[in-house]
């Protein structure tokens, strides 16, 4: 077989554009993307499961050489990382997708810095309400506000793309919140290396 | 109206199904019904600590077993838990004037790096329905600060709260303060925390993980309870 998909990235819904983006930029057409829904960020307690299943599929389809999970930690509390090595795969580096697109060691000094912060990535801002202020039920009892945010200082939002109306978004959301606001422009951080890493060892035309 | 949009008037209800009703309006997180409730259930004569026990922290306990099973989330367990207070704050002055002697102290904090409080205030709360004093150190807190703590207040147990994998490391730098100093026995110490488990708990030395906030009350009063028939049985 040849010129086939040979590298299946199972991804949360949430960087589905940026993993999107990096096979775009490098031209690749032996990767194929496979996406759990991104509101399981707010119950992590299912992310382990879920990527388990995927993986399962996967492995009884019998026709990838090489899968890997775009997922960080997520708030899995370690429960992914025995699932993807019981499944002898990768996943992304860093906690969650704030560490990997600010980058881990830059992500853990900025959160140093100020223990205080909410992130937003492209993909939160552009779904703020529907994952923060309905998510967190915000928008029917408003008063909860203080018992989810009372203990932060400060927005960071981490962009992925210079997209004026995703930053307005993030200038809403910190003025939503009550926060300060600082705007980081990460690009796809480590998730393009860590992409190119899985598709350089596999066959197919990578463009 | 239809029959079972019917309105509910809790002051007609008898008291095994006002305590039942108190129980699904603490699942809904709904406050002006719980202080209604509290104050009908005094009104009838309950003990302060029965209302306390029997209606609001059995409520609770209802509904962390639903968060554990996945069938409510944290804004729920959040409304439940302002529903809840509001009724406590009825209950407090009244549990003060009691003198009922308190089951222990505890000393609580999230760790150093981290500024999550959800589940730690929630801790603490069911800690207080349990019959406990509670010092809550709020967020944020370095081993010195739990160590002033302790020495001010001298509590039973310690208690530590972290929802980061890089945060929950530090409950291991606090515990091993308490080994070097020599205190560590003096203290009961119980960690929880959203990416904890029980062997994490173990490895650091802890003397309990506590996946809840009811089981972290469960456990604090177990294990109190078996040290001071320990210590009894010792000076027997």
């Amino acid at each position: 077989m040849t010129g086939g998909p040979r590298l299946l990235v199972i991804a949360c819904g949430a960087i589905a554009r940026e993993v999107l983006a990096v096979i775009r930029l490098n031209g690749w057409t032996n990767v194929t993307l496979r996406c759990l829904p991104g509101k399981l960020h707010n119950t992590p307690q299912w992310i382990a499961g879920r990527v388990d299943e995927k993986l399962r599929e996967a492995a009884a389809e019998g026709r990838w050489e090489r899968v890997f999970v775009a997922y960080g930690d997520c708030g899995t509390g370690g429960a992914l990382d025995r699932v993807v090595a019981a499944h002898g795969v990768q996943r992304l580096p860093g906690d969650h997708c704030y560490a990997f697109f600010a980058g881990v060691d830059d992500w853990l000094e900025m959160h140093e810095a100020e223990p205080g912060t909410f992130y937003l990535t492209d993909f939160l801002c552009r779904h703020f309400d529907t994952f923060v202020v309905q998510g967190l039920r915000l928008d029917e009892h408003p008063e909860l506000l203080p018992a989810y945010f009372g203990n932060y200082v400060r927005l960071v939002y981490l962009a992925q793309t210079e997209t004026p109306a995703l930053a307005r978004k993030a200038r809403d959301a910190a003025a939503y919140l009550g926060l300060s606001l600082e705007v980081r422009h990460t690009g796809y951080g480590d998730l393009r290396p860590a992409l190119e890493r899985e598709a350089a060892t596999v066959g197919g035309d990578r463009g | 109206m239809p029959e079972d949009q019917e309105e509910i008037v809790l002051s007609e209800l008898p008291d095994e199904e006002l305590v039942k009703q108190m129980h699904d309006d603490l699942y809904d997180g709904l406050a002006d019904e719980i202080v209604e409730g509290t104050t009908i259930l005094l009104d009838r004569g309950w003990d302060a600590s029965d209302v306390l026990n029997k209606a609001l922290v059995e409520g609770m306990r209802i509904v962390g077993i639903d968060f554990r099973d996945g069938i409510l989330f944290v804004p729920e367990v959040l409304l439940a838990a302002n529903a809840m207070k509001a009724g406590m704050a009825i209950l407090r002055p009244l549990l003060a004037q009691t003198g009922v002697p308190r089951v222990g102290k505890v000393v609580i904090g999230t760790v150093k790096g981290d500024i999550h409080d959800i589940g730690k205030n929630l801790v603490a709360m069911m800690l207080e329905g349990a019959g406990f004093e509670v010092v809550d150190l709020g967020i944020n807190n370095p081993v010195e600060r739990y160590l002033a703590a302790l020495d001010e207040h001298q509590p039973d147990i310690l208690g530590m709260s972290a929802l980061l994998t890089t945060t929950m490391p530090y409950m291991k730098v606090v515990i091993d303060e308490l080994v070097a100093k020599g205190i560590r026995d003096d203290y009961i110490v119980l960690v929880g925390g959203a990416p904890l488990n029980e062997e994490f708990g173990k490895a650091i030395g802890a003397d309990a993980y506590c996946r809840d906030a009811a089981v972290a009350a469960e456990t604090a009063q177990a294990l109190v309870l078996s040290r001071r028939t320990a210590a009894a049985g010792g000076n027997g």
